[in-house]
This record gives C-alpha cells, sequence and structure tokens, in this order.
C-alpha cells in the first residue's frame, strides 16, 4: 500500500493531545505510524489546512428496512437533488434519506470514516447488511434493537440476567449486530395493541414488565458480557413536552453499576438524541430542560450521550418508536408507514417538516445546541442529529458552525419568527460559549470511537490507529467568517480511509474497501436459552430457525468481527 | 440413497414458505420429491427436472428457427444491443435473487436503460398510493400472533397464495391466538364468489369496479355517520356490521390484490384502502399489506430503492434516476415506441402485457432470460436459460412484508448452465469493454 505523508497541518487530536499545533502525519499500511517509519511517501501539503482523524457517527439511521421505506416512499426527496454518475462514482440521489451511494459519498466529504446504523431490526439483518454494502467507503456496524424483544422481555421479567446475555450473545451473531440497542422500552410492544408505556413504570401489555426493569437488566447484561459498547438507549416518552423527567429517571438507572469491558469505554450507558427528550413545560408552553439534564451527565462519568440537533429542514422521521410516529402523523397530517415486527420491534416513518416560523420547532433547535454548550465533558456528549430525524447528516457542518460562533446563533435567532418567545422558553440566546476544533474533534471523533469501544481502530492520529485523516481548508489562526466552518468541514480536502485515499482534492477518488464491524460473544453453553429459541421459531415466528442467521458472503462480504469471551 | 434438504424456500409467490422439504438424489443432481409445498410450488420444483429443459442459449434464425449460441455469444449479444441503443428497457427483474437485481442495476446505470419490474401491472399501483398517504402494516408474524380481524380485498388467496391462510393469516394459532381460526372472522370483499370468500365468515359481493365508494362508505360507517341504502351493492345494514366488526377487533388487517390494484380507480383505491387501515387505528390496531405475486418483486423494488431511491418504472437514461409512472412505465414506453431495446429477465411479458406492447417487443432487439420457454421467449432474438434461482442457486429474495430471506440451492443445474448473476456479470464486463469504461 501507498505510503503518506501530510505535511505541516493544524493537527486537532484528542487522543494525541494536539490542539491546533502544525504537526506531520504518516500513514503506512493502512494505519497511522510514526513520521520516521515512512521511507518514500506521497507527501500532502497540509499548510494552513486543518488535520483531524476521520469522523466517527455514533446513531444515524443510514441502513435498513426503514430507511428504505422512507426513500420509496419520498419521490419529492429527490426532487431537484439528483446527481449523474461520473468516473468512479455512481449516480446518487436524495436529500433526507438518500440512496446508500450518496451516504458513503455525503459522509465522505464531511470527513467521515465510521457510522454505526442505529436501529436494526433483527427479522430484517439481511437487509440492513445488503445496505451497508452498498454503502462505499464507510465502516459501519448496526445495533439489533432489544428493548421490545419477547425473549428480553420474559427473562428480565424474572431478572434472568445470564439467560438475556447468552441470548444477546446469540442474537448479535445470528444478525452480525454490532451493540445492544433499546427504543422505547416495552412502549414499542405495546404499540403492537396501538398502546404505549409512557414513562419507566408504566408496565407493558401482558409481559407484566416495566421498561425501568428491561434498561436496568439489559445494562447489566451487556456489562456481564462486557461488550465494546455499552447499551444505547432511546428512553419512554420521546418528543413529549414535560419529559425531561423521565429521561432523567432513565439516566438513574445506569447508578450503581460499573463497566466491565476490556475496550476502554467508561459508561454503562448511552443515551442518544437527547434533545428530544429534554422538554419541560407541557403542551404548547412546552420549555428547555437542558440545564437539568446537563447537570445530571456532567456530574456521572458512568454515562454518554449524543445530542440529535434539530437542523431546521424538511426531513423524514423514522424510528423504532412506533407509538411516537402515529403521534407525529396525527400531529402534521402527513404520510405515515409502520412496521410491525413479529417478536421483536417496530417502526414508523413520517415526514417532517422543521420550520424557523415554527415556535416549537425553534425551541428544539435551541434546546440541541445547549445542550452542546452546557457540556463540561466532550468525549461524552456527542454531535449529531438523530440523521434523519432532526435534520439529515449532512448539516454537521451547520452545527459544528452553531457550536463554534455566537454570531451565527444570532444570526439563526434574528431569522425566527416567534423569537422572544423562543428566548424565553430557552436558554441559548444567554450563552457566549464557543467551542474549538478541539471540542469538536473530541464530540465527532475521539468521544465516539471510545463510547463505541472502538479507541484502538478510531477517532485520533495515534501510531496504530487506522489510517483514517481528513484534511479541511480550514485556517483556525487567520480570521474567518462563521460561514467559512460550515463550508471548509462538508467539503474535505483530502480523505484517507484505511490508509486509502478516497477523496482527492475534493473529489472521490477510491470507493474504499468497506467493512462490516460485528460482534461475536462467546458464552457458556446455555441449554434453556437454545431450548426458548427453538420453541419461539417452532410456534410463533413465520421463518424457520434455519432460515433467520444472516450468513452468506453476499451479505457481510467483508467482515471484521471483534472477539469478545464472556465464558469465565 | 436419497438425501433430504429441509428448511427450503419455495421461489414461487410472494408467501415465500420456507419450510419446504426436497428429496434429492445421493449426487445432487436429481431432485426427487418436494414436500410441504402448494401444488404451484412444488410443480416449480419439479419443472426444473424436466427432461426437454432448454439448456443452451439460442438465437432466432431469419427463417424463425432457433439456433444455438454460447453463453458467450448470448452475452456479447444482450451487450451489443443494450449498449447501442438509446434508451433500452430492462424489465422483469421479479423472479430473480437480489443479487441478480444488483448487477442489472450497474448495467443499467451503464447503458442509460429504464428499469422496470411487474409491479408496473401488479402492484405498482400500491406503491403510488404508499408515496400518496403512507402504509401501517407489520410482518405476517404480527399476522399470525395477533390478528383476530382479516380482511381479504380484491385477492383470492386460496388459488394465487394457497399457503398464505394456514401459514399466516385464517387458520395458524399463534401467541395470542391460541384458538386459530375459531378466533377470527374472516372478511372477503370480492365481486366473485371465490373459493376464499367459501372460507370467510362474511363475504360482501360488492359490484364490480365499486371499491372505492365501498372504502368510502366503510370511512364513514366508523364515524356512525349517515350512508345510502346501498353502497356498491351492499345494504347499509352490512357495512355498518363489518364497520363494528373492524372497529371491535384487537387487530385488524386487510390483505389486498388485483381486484383493487388494477381495476377501474387503480391507485385511488389503495389509498382509501390506506385511509381505511389509518382511520382503524383511531380505534384499535390495524394494518394493510399487499399480496404482493412474484417471490421477489418485493426485493427488486427494495434494492432499487437504496440504489436509485424508487421503486419502479425507474428511468436511468438521462444519467440520473427519473421516476414518473404512466411515462416511465414499462407498457407506456413501448406503446409510444419510446425504447429501441427490451431485455427481459424473470418475468413473462409476453404473457401478460397487452398484445400491442408485445407485438413492440417481437419489432425491436430483445432478449429474454428465463429458465422455462414462455411466450416472452417466443417473441424475443435471443433466449438465454439459466438456473432456477431457489432450487438451483441461492441467493435473497424479500417475502411480501418485506422480510428478507436466503434462498437455497438443493440440486446442481444441468451441466454448464449459467445463473442470472453469472450471466450478468459477463455482459456487465462486456457492456464495459464497448462503452471503453
Amino acid at each position: 500500500m501507498a505510503e503518506y505523508l501530510i505535511k505541516n497541518g493544524f493537527v486537532f487530536d484528542p487522543v494525541l493531545g494536539i490542539r491546533g499545533d502544525a504537526a506531520d502525519i504518516a500513514i503506512k499500511d493502512g494505519k497511522i505510524v510514526e513520521t520516521s517509519a515512512v521511507k518514500s511517501p506521497k507527501v500532502i501539503d497540509a499548510a494552513g489546512k486543518t488535520v483531524m482523524a476521520g469522523g466517527v457517527d455514533i446513531h444515524a439511521h443510514v441502513a435498513g428496512p426503514k430507511v428504505n421505506i422512507g426513500r420509496n416512499f419520498r419521490p419529492e426527496d429527490k426532487l431537484f437533488n439528483c446527481k449523474p454518475g461520473h468516473g468512479i462514482e455512481r449516480m446518487q440521489g436524495g436529500f433526507s434519506v438518500p440512496t446508500t451511494i450518496r451516504t458513503g459519498y455525503d459522509y465522505a466529504h464531511m470527513g467521515y470514516t465510521t457510522v454505526m446504523e442505529a436501529a436494526m431490526p433483527p427479522l430484517y439483518a439481511r437487509h440492513t447488511h445488503e445496505e451497508m454494502r452498498d454503502t462505499p467507503i464507510l465502516d459501519q456496524g448496526a445495533y439489533p434493537v432489544f428493548g421490545n424483544n419477547w425473549f428480553v422481555l420474559e427473562y428480565l421479567k424474572n431478572h434472568e440476567i445470564e439467560n438475556t446475555a447468552a441470548y444477546i450473545a446469540w442474537l448479535l451473531r445470528a444478525t452480525k449486530g454490532y451493540a445492544v440497542k433499546v427504543v422505547n422500552p416495552g412502549g414499542t410492544e405495546a404499540w403492537a395493541w396501538g398502546l404505549n408505556c409512557e414513562n419507566i413504570h408504566d408496565p407493558v401489555p401482558y409481559f407484566d414488565i416495566t421498561p425501568a426493569q428491561i434498561v436496568k437488566g439489559l445494562i447489566e447484561a451487556n456489562e456481564y458480557l462486557g461488550l465494546p459498547h455499552s447499551m444505547h438507549v432511546h428512553a419512554n416518552n420521546l418528543g413529549t413536552p414535560g419529559n425531561y423527567q423521565t429521561t432523567l429517571d432513565t439516566f438513574k438507572l445506569s447508578e450503581g453499576i460499573k463497566p466491565n469491558s476490556k475496550f476502554g469505554r467508561d459508561q454503562v450507558m448511552h443515551h442518544t438524541h437527547v434533545q428530544f427528550h429534554s422538554y419541560g413545560g407541557e403542551g404548547f408552553n412546552f420549555e428547555s430542560k437542558a440545564p437539568e439534564i446537563m447537570d445530571y451527565v456532567n456530574t456521572h462519568d458512568n454515562i454518554t450521550i449524543d445530542l440529535g440537533c434539530v437542523t431546521l429542514d424538511e426531513t423524514t422521521t423514522m424510528t423504532a418508536d412506533g407509538p411516537f410516529e402515529h403521534h407525529l402523523t396525527e400531529l402534521n397530517h402527513l404520510k405515515w408507514a409502520n412496521a410491525d415486527v413479529e417478536l421483536e420491534t417496530a417502526a414508523g416513518v413520517v415526514p417532517f417538516v422543521y420550520s424557523a416560523n415554527n415556535k416549537a420547532n425553534a425551541v428544539q433547535w435551541c434546546i440541541g445546541l445547549e445542550l452542546g454548550l452546557l457540556a463540561k465533558d466532550f468525549m461524552r456528549v456527542f454531535l449529531t442529529t438523530d440523521h434523519p430525524n432532526a435534520g439529515p447528516f449532512i448539516r454537521y457542518p451547520r452545527i459544528m458552525k452553531w457550536l463554534m460562533s455566537q454570531e451565527a446563533r444570532d444570526q439563526q435567532f434574528d431569522a425566527f419568527k416567534h423569537k422572544d418567545k423562543v428566548i424565553e422558553a430557552t436558554n441559548l440566546a444567554g450563552m457566549d460559549r464557543e467551542l474549538d476544533l478541539y471540542e469538536i474533534a473530541q464530540m465527532t471523533r475521539a468521544g465516539p470511537a471510545k463510547s463505541l469501544g472502538l479507541a484502538h481502530m478510531y477517532g485520533g492520529l495515534a501510531p496504530g490507529l487506522d489510517g483514517d485523516v481528513a484534511i479541511f481548508d480550514f485556517n483556525p489562526n487567520e480570521p474567518y467568517a462563521p460561514d467559512d466552518i460550515e463550508k471548509a468541514f462538508g467539503n474535505a480536502r483530502h480523505l484517507f480511509k484505511s490508509g486509502v485515499q478516497v477523496i482527492s482534492d475534493h473529489e472521490i477518488a477510491s470507493n474504499g474497501n468497506k467493512r462490516t464491524l460485528w460482534v461475536n460473544a462467546k458464552v457458556n453453553e446455555n441449554p434453556q436459552v437454545m431450548r426458548d429459541v427453538k420453541e419461539k421459531f417452532l410456534r410463533y415466528y413465520t421463518v424457520t430457525l434455519n432460515n433467520y442467521e444472516v450468513a452468506g458472503h453476499h451479505y457481510v462480504p467483508n467482515p471484521y468481527v471483534i472477539e469478545v469471551d464472556a465464558t469465565q | 440413497m436419497t438425501k433430504t434438504v429441509t428448511d427450503v424456500v419455495c421461489p414461487f409467490c410472494g408467501t415465500l414458505c420456507d419450510d419446504l422439504e426436497v428429496v434429492v438424489s445421493d449426487d445432487g443432481k436429481d431432485l426427487l420429491e418436494v414436500y410441504n409445498a402448494c401444488a404451484i410450488g412444488a410443480e416449480k420444483f419439479l419443472h426444473s427436472q424436466a427432461k426437454d429443459r432448454i439448456t443452451r442459449p439460442r438465437m432466432r434464425q431469419e427463417d424463425g428457427s432457433w439456433k444455438e449460441i454460447s453463453y458467450d455469444e448470448a452475452a456479447e449479444y444482450t451487450a451489443r444491443i443494450l449498449a447501442d441503443a438509446k434508451k433500452p428497457l430492462m424489465y422483469g427483474w421479479s423472479s430473480t435473487n437480489c443479487e441478480a437485481q444488483s448487477i442489472g442495476s450497474e448495467i443499467g446505470e451503464a447503458v442509460g436503460a429504464v428499469m422496470d419490474n411487474t409491479a408496473t401491472v401488479c402492484h405498482g399501483t400500491s406503491l403510488i398510493a404508499v408515496q400518496d398517504i403512507g402504509i401501517p402494516s407489520c410482518t405476517l408474524g404480527e399476522v399470525k400472533n395477533r390478528a383476530d380481524r382479516i380482511l381479504f380485498w380484491g385477492c383470492n388467496p386460496a388459488h394465487a397464495h394457497p399457503r398464505h391462510m394456514s401459514r399466516y393469516s385464517i387458520f395458524p394459532r399463534g401467541f395470542f391466538t391460541g384458538k386459530g381460526h375459531a378466533g377470527r372472522k374472516i372478511i372477503v370483499v370480492d365481486p366473485r364468489v371465490t373459493d376464499t370468500a367459501h372460507v370467510a365468515d362474511v363475504h360482501l359481493q360488492i359490484e364490480q369496479g365499486h371499491d372505492y365508494e365501498l372504502l368510502d362508505a366503510f370511512r364513514v360507517a366508523f364515524k356512525g355517520e349517515k350512508l345510502p341504502d346501498f353502497v356498491a351493492g351492499i345494504p347499509k345494514e352490512k357495512i355498518y356490521e363489518v364497520a363494528e366488526t373492524l372497529k371491535s377487533g384487537r387487530f385488524a388487517i386487510i390483505f389486498f390484490g388485483m381486484g383493487v390494484t388494477q381495476s377501474i380507480g387503480k391507485n385511488h383505491n389503495i389509498d382509501a384502502a390506506i385511509a381505511v387501515t389509518r382511520d382503524l387505528n383511531e380505534y384499535t390496531k390495524a394494518a394493510i399489506m399487499p399480496m404482493r405475486g412474484h417471490y421477489n418483486v418485493t426485493g427488486s423494488g427494495q434494492v432499487w430503492g437504496w440504489q436509485f431511491g424508487f421503486p419502479f418504472a425507474v428511468d436511468l437514461s438521462r444519467g440520473f434516476a427519473r421516476y414518473n409512472p404512466g411515462e416511465t412505465t414499462s407498457n407506456d414506453l413501448l406503446r409510444r415506441d419510446e425504447v429501441d431495446a427490451v431485455f427481459v429477465l424473470g418475468s413473462d411479458p409476453g404473457a401478460h402485457f397487452p398484445f400491442s406492447s408485445v407485438k413492440k417487443i417481437y419489432n425491436l432487439p430483445s432478449v429474454a432470460i428465463d429458465p422455462h420457454e414462455t411466450p416472452t421467449t417466443e417473441v424475443c432474438k435471443v433466449h438465454v436459460p439459466v438456473a432456477f434461482v431457489g432450487v438451483e442457486v441461492g441467493g435473497c429474495a424479500y417475502r411480501m412484508d418485506n422480510v428478507p430471506i436466503e434462498t437455497r440451492k438443493v440440486v446442481d443445474a444441468p451441466e454448464g448452465m449459467m445463473t442470472d448473476e453469472e450471466f450478468l456479470k459477463r455482459v456487465f464486463a462486456r457492456v464495459k469493454a464497448i462503452k471503453g469504461v
């Protein structure tokens, strides 16, 4: 493989602790190496430019059945934005739910190299893997959903942690999944009867278990196995005014549990898109509770969160939180797709327009940014939009701009129709904090990599890590306008993925060598769980057990398997 | 000695049964018996064993007779007609695996083809309706485990999806449906007295072509508003009664087929049916599902969905994907003389398209890739026989509820035969060489 030497860039790297000093980065055999280790490298002149590790997205909906529902039922999402293929680039289309090919290229243009699909229905694992296979450049993994799975509900009702763990290990292997995802625990099962669980003590119909038992049990099972990532939760009551209390109650379920993982993470719970879970007040008087939420996050170091920032775009919401999507279609009267999945989960999809003319949407915008600006430790607070729910991922550079510039925020405030009411319901207008690129690198690189248990591969520029390096046309030492941030970080000058130059002078130069990450957890033989699995497939599933496991090279043609041994 | 292969997936209809057992000879060359399948599915497996099966590509001669050609010659012809055409039609894709569909998409991109699948004459109208109003749906296991109100509208699974009723909809005993058939109310809406109607608790023998009115009448009845004495030939008392039956269920499901998607009203019928389902969700839980025909028509819509963003009628001729049913749909293109070459794989337009369209195919450079001899192979210039997907080669297929299942290979294809995927790869290599890319 070619050797590269990226010379004299302003490097921002939390792993090496470099805060914008000029430094050289060398790549050899797909990895970052000491600059002395390269003999006759191709030299990339990065003088006057910003150099960071490849970005890591911990939570985005980019592949799988509900994403494809979004694509297929929204032809309007492709209007006026299709791009012909040229050279090695295939044709592309879509804005909020882009085709897989555009997804890969758009992330690459932002300097991102690793993206985790946030919710994979196990029965649809093949579909998710087929889409990831057809997403160029990016390393990806997918989180199977567990929070409404009948096995989990039945085991955790009696607090059977070992059985839950054995089932998790089996399902991760069967679906080639990466982590334990929980969406509206219990509420989505209730949705199969048109109901919901509205707080963590609201029992699940028939199964007679509470969301609190599900979340706590899954944290314990996750730590029993010692998986790379922690339990990854989207709590009950998303999007409802007054829901911050449910969020805090959910956070508290992690108290007293210590991480047990050889993969270097410090948290036992990752709570995703917290913006949607930080609302106070009720009805139209809803208001920001970001300070209360961040007080908790800042003082408890066994949780990590991501923001879920609203970007004020027309987008396509999609989540395994079935009852929420039904609520949303009642609210905005736009088309609604729902897909309940036997024994496992559900999903809903509804288009949504976040408008600067709508007070509620403007308040949501403020809350997302407040969470970021109130954070104390950016190794635990990550930048996301819950793509495409709060906005499409291509807006990450715009969120960076808002986080880094009070002037940019003020411009947006001035564009709000109900500016005064928005300011009254939120705290953002009084905040003068401006994040720097080191903090952005923590939020988008080192932090999520560590939380995922992938700090040994991604998120930094230390020798030995994967050769994922982005170079942006941005000189932090010269004066710049806020929009320069958005422009530079939306269009990387060069990008390396595993040592391959995939972007050269802003153009896609290679489709890379994408890998699919999955976790193979070994557990002691568990005859009870295997008997339960056999019985459920025989009696209740509509596919046979032998036709369930994702096998075959065409689903995961280039796997990267992370082995975990929980047999002790 | 013989071997029994279990968990075999049936490559016939969208029910995609995956519990078949197939007995093969010890050397894996002969398929002897098929268990658990319906009559159609079993026949598909057994038909692959026909002794007079065509096993080599052939080209039509001036005098109308066939001449055997090699796969290389067939790939060359196929690549050439696609590359030379300004706007070729690449149609079918419903009876093959997703891997072949995926390579087909790349060929379509390279030559600027219009990609269309059998939905164009089937559930394409449903896909349009979903784009209008969405679709609350579920997997078939949800129906098996929860549904106590089953409504079949304009479809006849007893004949078209023979095991649907026993596996998923009427008879199975699921988790919350321990009484099976006894715990369910079955409603059939059909102008004909079908075999499905015979097992129904209520058969609404609707006047043909009045589906939209009856669907709308249900929406009125749910709200308890006034109806005229008869709607679509059904007395209002009956409509109120059925509306109450649906509302009082714990979980209602509507299955619908060609009777509503291709009769007068088309996508508007489906709009109304989905609106009925949405309305029912105000009172109870309800879902709706199209009875997809070919075993992997759903899959081709999915593959194109993630690659291009549209489920059928995808026009790639301008270099990017366009979608405009009525303009970019196969029959409209053929009858307006807008395509100048026709490629058919995994479907039989010769049997199912209007005769006026079939005549156009006959007059164009054309190739049919299909294991069988069909009316389509009769009108095409070149016929490329291939291995049966799901019998002689595996690959991914999507069930009518979008659940992907890996089909299985149970026997070897006859010596020297190629699969869809292998043949398309060869065509793609030739297209790239011709186009110089």
